[in-house]
Parts: structure tokens; C-alpha cells; sequence
């Protein structure tokens, strides 16, 4: 074969990326450097240097001792351990491969978790002399729990129970009787010795009894592509691209599902509809794209996407919600504080987030369940998350790329725990605690909440716009057109005026001064609730005196308070009077109507005077003065 | 019309990876920059950028540290292809250093590593206020790299603290850090030297000619080729300068840099003496024997 064949046929060689699980004593390490030695991945200049750390610091007498070529950092070489993830590169004539070698012990469960994250398969070693330990147990959980698909159980040092098919056939029989109910969908069993290289690359003559394949030889063969999930499009949009400014571009790396020129998409969180008119990469505009492919793509409309937003197909939508149950795994020195906010991160989407409940945390060692009230190092268990925009995702045994998340400590910065979230109890019925430090301010009535959050939230200032003026002025007119406009800008409104309030909320009252002043008086309360938890208030009524709007601007905060006047002389008001109360009024059926037989004051110092008669302009106004003030818009 | 195939290989799993760490850090940083190193491994880095925002211009610019021993011909290399790809290029050295005439042969190749790279890569990432600097280090190069994580957190100091790195799952990384802290971006981290070669062969990348095997003037200084790059080299080992048809695998100063002997003129000659010849990537590199486990310790105190 020449070189450009086999460069060729490199080409085409595809990735599988595996994890390695066992102790030092297990012999891992001899194991790994063992498939790098025997696919002459060893450069030897690198086994010059083996040879001459050996002497030195070799833990294996004579022998050369493969686990060296493996512990990397200084500090883990003099205490003869592996403590981080390490990641190891080899390839064959079918394959290449990627080894996240991570070790055993007890206290380092996090880096086997981070190992496991991006394998397609594990390899878990036992010693045959030990057979199934609760280590090897802790590991296997893990690997189910990372939703490897695929684990390759190396029986090693057979050599030192001389090479008994008894004893391996136990230890197998141990571990199924295990691992079944984890529902793993592929176990296999190897007969090994990596020191003596017993059915590593080859078959070994000394176990004529065992007739499966070689360790290598499965790693070579196993079938993983299929892993991928090919049905449900999910495309997080990661940047988008922007020659020039006409043109918009989604980029992405397909975390599911095949994309397709032409495909109707939905964008979430929007549910705005399009049609992918384009698939662009640097090399050419493919018909279809799919997962892990990193590509980007134009609509055929122009709506609004950004980074965080995931586009899918309309007829399969993946959850999205605020509230959902996870495996957690506790990553940080610093055990979690209950009530503290983290913020998550999840495909290309980052919110805030806090732990609801825990339900329980898992003895790793006996998969026992157990109640505790907060995570520590290495710790594992099931929480419920409240975050505070919805999340687009899938149980992540359905999908690993949109069922993942990561925690990051608000203060620290450090990625401080790491989920998956399982399939979905509707988020009803999940619980919500509230934490003790809330409870003072249960007990105050100040809610959980504050205005400002509120205001951020809805993107307004909670105020309340008072618009006064005589009876007919247009107060009412100005009020619900401004309503109409506001809500359909997207703001937080509601609207008092005398029909609405009077009709139940002040009932008993009449319009005799003192009640008038009773009746505002609530309403203004009203109105400080609702612009203390972001609402903005519009509130039309006549308010004739000038000591009760005082009030009310008191009662609702001057900061709040914004005064409408709509100033009309009394002939205009009655030639627009649609109830003909001036006309009652100047009959005697009715009392205490302002410009009749009370005073209307005029405001001394409005913020918005507006002239009754200029009506196509004060809307306009108004909302000129909701901008200028940043009322709403912010 | 044929059967669509939804089956990846390798290389393109691996560039696939490289763009989605690319595009999330221009997407969650600041001011992001990327090492430009004018080596094979950052002209695939360079390549993966252009790719990852196609048919947009690169976010981001890139900055080469020139240590003002590098080779003629990576210079030469750098200029013209800043220009004919329109590279957003930042050449920043240490001034003082320059000036004092810092270099290998009057200080050491150590002094000369501290003041002209390490320092003024520091310098260089604070001047512009950097918070993210993407590299082109791969995990297969040398031991201490294999447990790197793609998204290195550097402290205030740009100091690398092996005993506390971020956990890195999944593809989701964290790209949290405070005023002043940085992160050091590996976006080849998964390539190996081989997944390079093909790279540059399927994409057909321009490289420093220095890569390919050429009659050059060499000097043997302490069992390594040396180029007579410049008349900077003292006289009496450039008066033993010999031709000898040599290549380089790695490039850096041309003074701690050395030669393999080698006919290897095209990128299969290359690929196929590798997979035949022993010498690992970086024992061409004079830098690394200076001191036990010196990669890690130069990581330590912030060069890569």
C-alpha cells in the first residue's frame, strides 16, 4: 500500500471515544499503554524516556511499566497516582480512538463523570483475583448514569488466577446479575492480561476456552453509529453570522435530528414558523446536515432569532419549561449552599437557576437512597430545578446534547455541579420549596420578588398613570386607547376608572366629598400593589380636589406617581357628556358633580396637561411622555 | 439521486468539534484573541475560524508574539498571507527586551523564553485586555498536555493551577470568569499530528516551507540541527555550518529549534516518514529539556 492509499483510507476511518474505569491496581494504566504500544502508537523516543523514568520511579521492578507513560503531571507521578482525566490518542488500520483515562479511587468520581460525558463506550477493569467490588459497581453506576451505551467488562490479570475459566465465568455471572436492572443496552466480557498482553490485539493460546473476540478487535468493530439521535431536530443556535446587513445566518453544531433544505422549522421560545432556504458551510451548501456537524443556515422569512434559541420541527417539539427534575453530581471543594442562585447552562442557552428540592442522594457504593439536605464533593442525587427563563430540552436518555447541563457558582465562577435531566413528571406536580431566609419576608407580606426584578422581568417601570379632568373631558378615551396601545406594545397594564372600581371594590361609597376621598384612597393602595409587583396602572377619575390627589401621590409614591390633566371648559365637556349627567345634574336628580355644584381645582403642577379638544394628538402625547420618562419602554 | 449518509469521519468530527468551541467563545466573550503562531497547527486554527463564521469575517484578531528569533521564512510566511487573506493581524514583542538584546545566545535559552515569549504573550494579552486567547496546542504533543482541558481557567497572573481546573462536560463549557482572569483556549485539543498532515492535505492549507525537507545550512550544536538562520548565531558555529537536506517538524526560535534530517519534500513524504521514524513532535524542541517536567512548569507561569 503506498501512502496516499493509506492517507485515503485514514481519511475515512471514523472517531470512537472511550473511557477508561478502574484503579491503578486494576491495571489500567498497563492496559492503555499497552493498546498504545501495540498499535505502534509509541513514538520511541517516548520509550526511550519510559525506559529511563523506570529506573527512577517505576512501581513494576524489572518490568517496563506502561502506567508511566501515562501519569503526566508531577505531582501525581510522585504520589503514584492518576488524579485528573487524561486524555490519550491512538489509531488502528479501522479506527481511531480517543481514551479518556480517568481514575478510581472513591474521591475522584468527578473526573470519571467528566470522562464519561463525551464517551460512546467504557471499558470497566476488574482484577480477576477480586472479581465484582463495590468499586466496580460505583463505576458501572456511573457509566449508566452518564448514558454510556456500551460497556466492555476487562476481566484482567488472568495471568494470576491462572487463566481459570471458572473464575471468569463467576465474576461474569456477578456483574450481570448486577448490571441488568441498569439497563445498559450492550455488556460484553474480555479474558484479559494487559501485562502479559493476553487477548488484548490477539487471542491468546493460553485461554483455548474463550471464543469471543479480542479487547481491540470489539473496540474496532462495535457499531456506534447508530447512537446518534437521527429523529427529533433540535439546532441550539450558537452565533449568528453577518456579512453584511441583509443577510442573517444560524449558526449551530446539530445536536439531534436531520436539518434539510427546505424543512418548515419553528424557532423557540418564539413558535414563529419558516422554511430553511439555505445550509452554508466554508466547503458548499449541502442538502441536509445532521448531527455533529457544525454548519450554519438562513430562513426564507425574516424573524427574529438569536443565540440561545432553538430551532426544531414543528411536529416534534422537546420540553420547554421552567421547572424539571435532574440527576445532579456535585463537582465543587465547596458543598452547596441551600438557596443560593447558580446559573445553568444548557446548549447555548444561560439563565439562573436554584435547586427546588432534593429528593434523595445515592450511596454510590450500594446505589442506597438516602435523605440529606445539601451536596458535597463528589456526591450524587435527584433535584428539582426551578430556572428563570424555560429551558428547551429532552431526557437526557433520549437526547445527551439537550439533556445536559452544567451549574456555575455565581460567586466563585467555578462550574460547581453538572446534570441530567430525566424524563419529564409534568412540571405541576413537581414541588417547590421555599427556603427559611424567604420565610421572614412570607411573614412580612413582601413577597419573593422585588420590583426591581419585576421590572427587569417585564422590561417596564411599575407607575401608575393618573389622568384627571372633569366629567366628558376625554379621560376615559385617553385611558382605554392608551390601554389598547400599551398592551399591544407588549407592556404589563391594567386600567381603573370609576365604573370598574365602583362597582364592587367601593360598593358602599357615594360621591360626597368625604367618600370620594375613601373611594381614591383605595384605589390608590391598589395601585401601589400593582406598581410594587411591575404592573403599570391607568387610572382615569374625575379627582376634583387637589388635597386628595396629594393623597393619592402620597399613598402611591411621588417616584410613581405620574398626573394627566385633561384640561376642558365646561361647555365642551357637556356638549360631550354621552350620560347626560350635566343635564341630570342641572335638574338636582344628581349631586355632587364637579362644575356643577362642586369645585373642580385645577391642578397646580400636572406632569402632562393636555387640551380636551386636541384628541388626535394626546394619545401620542401620552406615550411620548411614557418613553421620555421610561415608564415603557425601559 | 443517491441514499443520503449520516456517517462522519473522523476529520470531520474533529473540525466540527473545533468550530463549535470557536464559535461559543466569540459568542460569550468580550474581547476574545487567537494565537497565531504562524505554525502548522495554528494555520489549522486559522482555517477552523474562518470556517466557523463563513461566509462572515473571523469576530476576532489574531495576534502573533514575535520573540524576534523566529525563522525568516515563518515571517516572510506571515506577511503575505496576512495580507492576501486580509487577516486581522496584532505583532506584538517585547520592546524592553528587544532593546536590551535579549536572546538565546547571550542568555540562555531559559532567560530568553521568559523575557521574549512568555512575558510578552503576558504583556501582549494585557495590553489589549484579553479575555480569551484561543491556542493551537494539541493534547497528543507532551504528557503534561493530556489532561488540559479545552477551556483553560488562568487566574489573574495568567497562572495555570493543574490541581484546579473547572470540570469540562459534555460540550457545555463555562465561560465565567472575573475582571482581570482569563480563559486559554485549545480548540485542536482532540487532534492528533497525523489528524493535522491530513488537514492541511484534504484542505489544501498553506504552510511555512521550513515543514518540507530542502538543502539547508546546518550547524550540530549539543546533538541538534541548527539553521544559520542570521548572522546573530556566533561565527564560530556558523564557520561549521554544512548543507544538509533537512526538514523542520516544529517551528520557534531558530536557535532552539532543530532540524530532522529528512527527503521528505511533500506532505505524504512527511506523513509517511512519521509513521515510520521515532522521534516524538516535540524533542525537536530545545525548550523542553531545560528542567524536569519544564512544560508543566512553563504552563504554570502562563506560556502555554
Amino acid at each position: 500500500m503506498d501512502i496516499r492509499t493509506f492517507l485515503d483510507q485514514d481519511q475515512k476511518k471514523d472517531l470512537l471515544r472511550l473511557l477508561t474505569a478502574g484503579s491503578v491496581d486494576d491495571g489500567k494504566s498497563t492496559l492503555i499503554g499497552r493498546l498504545l504500544f501495540d498499535s505502534k502508537k509509541l513514538y520511541e523516543d517516548q520509550l526511550d524516556a519510559l525506559k529511563r523514568d523506570s529506573k527512577r520511579e517505576g512501581h513494576a521492578g524489572e518490568e517496563i511499566d506502561y502506567a508511566l507513560l501515562l501519569d503526566g503531571l508531577k505531582a501525581e507521578r510522585e504520589q503514584g497516582i492518576t488524579i485528573d482525566v487524561a486524555y490519550r490518542y491512538f489509531s488502528t488500520a479501522k479506527r481511531k480512538f480517543i481514551i479518556a483515562d480517568t481514575p478510581g479511587h472513591e474521591q475522584y468520581t468527578r473526573n470519571m463523570v467528566t470522562g464519561a460525558s463525551t464517551a460512546n463506550l467504557a471499558i470497566i477493569l476488574i482484577d480477576a483475583r477480586k472479581g465484582v467490588i463495590t468499586q466496580t459497581r460505583r463505576h458501572t453506576y456511573i457509566v449508566s448514569l452518564l448514558g454510556i451505551k456500551h460497556i466492555a467488562l476487562a476481566v484482567n490479570k488472568m495471568d494470576l488466577v491462572n487463566y481459570s475459566q471458572e473464575v471468569y465465568d463467576k465474576i461474569c455471572k456477578d456483574y450481570s446479575d448486577f448490571v441488568t436492572p441498569l439497563a445498559i443496552p450492550d455488556v460484553r466480557f474480555f479474558p484479559l492480561s494487559a501485562l502479559k498482553g493476553d487477548n488484548i490485539v490477539d487471542l491468546s493460546d493460553k485461554m483455548p476456552w474463550y471464543h469471543g473476540k479480542s479487547i481491540l478487535e470489539h473496540l474496532e468493530s462495535i457499531h456506534i453509529a447508530s447512537d446518534q439521535n437521527f429523529t427529533d431536530l433540535r439546532y441550539p443556535v450558537q452565533y449568528v453570522v453577518r456579512p453584511s446587513l441583509s443577510y442573517r445566518g444560524f449558526a449551530a453544531r446539530i445536536a439531534s435530528g436531520i436539518i434539510k433544505k427546505g424543512d418548515e422549522i419553528m424557532v423557540l421560545p418564539s413558535r414563529k414558523r419558516s422554511t430553511v432556504k439555505e445550509i452554508i458551510t466554508y466547503d458548499g451548501k449541502p442538502d441536509y446536515a445532521f448531527p455533529p456537524q457544525s454548519v450554519t443556515i438562513t430562513l426564507k422569512d425574516e424573524i427574529d432569532v438569536s443565540r440561545g434559541d432553538m430551532l426544531v420541527h414543528p411536529n416534534s417539539i422537546p420540553n420547554i419549561e421552567r421547572h424539571f427534575e435532574a440527576m445532579l453530581v456535585w463537582m465543587d471543594e465547596e458543598p452547596m449552599k441551600t438557596g443560593t442562585q447558580f446559573f445553568i447552562k444548557q446548549t447555548t442557552q444561560i439563565t439562573k437557576a436554584r435547586i427546588d428540592k432534593i429528593r434523595y442522594l445515592v450511596d454510590i457504593n450500594t446505589l442506597e437512597k438516602k435523605e440529606t439536605s445539601k451536596f458535597e464533593l463528589n456526591e450524587i442525587g435527584r433535584v428539582v430545578i426551578t430556572t428563570a427563563k424555560p429551558l428547551f430540552f429532552d431526557a437526557y436518555k433520549k437526547n445527551r446534547q439537550t439533556g445536559s447541563f452544567i451549574f456555575i457558582d455565581p460567586v466563585s465562577n467555578n462550574t460547581c455541579a453538572v446534570g441530567m435531566i430525566m424524563d419529564q413528571l409534568s412540571s405541576d406536580q413537581l414541588p417547590s420549596k421555599i427556603f427559611d431566609f424567604d420565610r421572614e419576608k412570607i411573614a412580612n407580606g413582601l413577597g419573593l420578588v422585588t420590583k426591581a426584578e419585576y421590572e427587569k422581568g417585564y422590561e417596564q417601570t411599575g407607575a401608575t398613570i393618573w389622568i384627571t379632568g372633569l366629567h366628558g373631558s376625554g379621560k376615559n378615551e385617553l385611558a382605554y386607547t392608551l390601554q389598547r396601545n400599551l398592551f399591544d406594545m407588549g407592556a404589563k397594564v391594567m386600567l381603573l376608572d370609576g365604573k370598574s372600581t365602583r362597582s364592587g371594590l367601593s360598593r358602599e361609597l357615594d360621591y360626597s366629598p368625604a367618600d370620594r376621598a375613601e373611594h381614591l384612597r383605595r384605589v390608590a393602595h391598589l395601585c401601589r400593589l400593582m406598581n410594587e409587583q411591575g404592573i403599570l396602572v391607568i387610572c382615569s377619575f374625575v379627582s376634583p380636589d387637589e388635597s386628595i390627589r396629594e393623597q393619592v401621590k402620597e399613598i402611591i409614591g411621588k417616584k410613581n406617581f405620574h398626573l394627566i390633566h385633561i384640561d376642558a371648559d365646561i361647555e365642551f365637556c357637556r356638549n360631550n357628556d354621552q350620560y347626560e349627567i350635566y343635564s341630570k345634574a342641572d335638574e338636582g336628580k344628581l349631586k355632587y358633580l364637579p362644575g356643577v355644584d362642586m369645585e373642580y381645582q385645577l391642578p397646580a403642577s400636572p406632569s402632562l396637561k393636555l387640551d380636551s379638544t386636541d384628541v388626535a394628538s394626546n394619545l401620542g402625547k401620552a406615550l411620548a411622555y411614557l418613553a421620555e420618562k421610561k415608564i415603557y419602554p425601559i | 439521486m443517491h441514499t443520503p449518509s449520516y456517517i462522519i469521519n473522523n476529520l470531520r468530527e474533529l473540525e466540527a468539534e473545533s468550530i463549535h468551541i470557536i464559535r461559543e467563545v466569540a459568542a460569550e466573550f468580550e474581547n476574545p484573541v487567537m494565537l497565531y503562531s504562524i505554525g502548522k497547527d495554528s494555520s489549522v486554527m486559522v482555517r477552523l475560524a474562518e470556517k466557523a463564521f463563513h461566509p462572515g469575517k473571523v469576530p476576532f484578531p489574531l495576534m502573533h508574539i514575535d520573540s524576534k528569533w523566529k525563522f525568516k521564512e515563518m515571517i516572510d510566511f506571515r506577511e503575505k498571507y496576512t495580507k492576501e487573506k486580509g487577516w486581522n493581524l496584532i505583532v506584538h514583542y517585547n520592546k524592553e527586551g528587544y532593546e536590551a538584546g535579549i536572546g538565546p545566545y547571550k542568555n540562555g535559552s531559559k532567560v530568553h523564553t521568559d523575557v521574549m515569549k512568555t512575558q510578552a504573550l503576558l504583556a501582549g494579552l494585557e495590553k489589549y485586555n484579553f479575555d480569551a486567547a484561543f491556542g493551537g496546542a494539541r493534547r497528543d504533543e507532551e504528557k503534561s498536555r493530556a489532561k488540559e482541558r479545552i477551556y483553560s481557567f488562568r487566574d489573574k497572573f495568567h497562572q495555570w493551577d493543574p490541581k484546579n481546573q473547572r470540570p469540562e462536560l459534555w460540550n457545555v463549557f463555562n465561560a465565567k470568569v472575573h475582571k482581570g482572569e482569563s480563559i486559554r483556549v485549545f480548540p485542536i485539543s482532540n487532534w492528533t499530528e497525523l489528524d493535522i498532515w491530513q488537514y492541511i492535505r484534504l484542505e489544501n492549507i498553506p504552510i511555512v516551507p521550513l515543514y518540507f525537507a530542502k538543502e539547508r545550512p546546518i550547524v550540530e550544536v549539543d546533538g541538534s540541527l541548527i539553521l544559520v538562520d542570521d548572522d546573530r548565531m556566533p561565527k564560530e558555529l556558523r564557520d561549521k555550518a554544512k548543507m544538509r537536506m533537512v526538514r523542520f517538524r516544529t517551528l520557534g526560535c531558530y536557535p532552539l529549534t532543530g532540524a530532522i534530517e529528512s527527503e521528505a519534500d511533500t506532505i505524504e513524504k512527511i506523513v509517511e516518514e512519521m509513521m515510520t521514524v521515532t522521534k516524538s513532535e516535540r524533542t525537536t524542541r530545545v525548550i523542553d529539556f531545560d528542567q524536569e517536567a519544564s512544560m508543566e512548569q512553563k504552563k504554570r507561569e502562563g506560556y502555554f
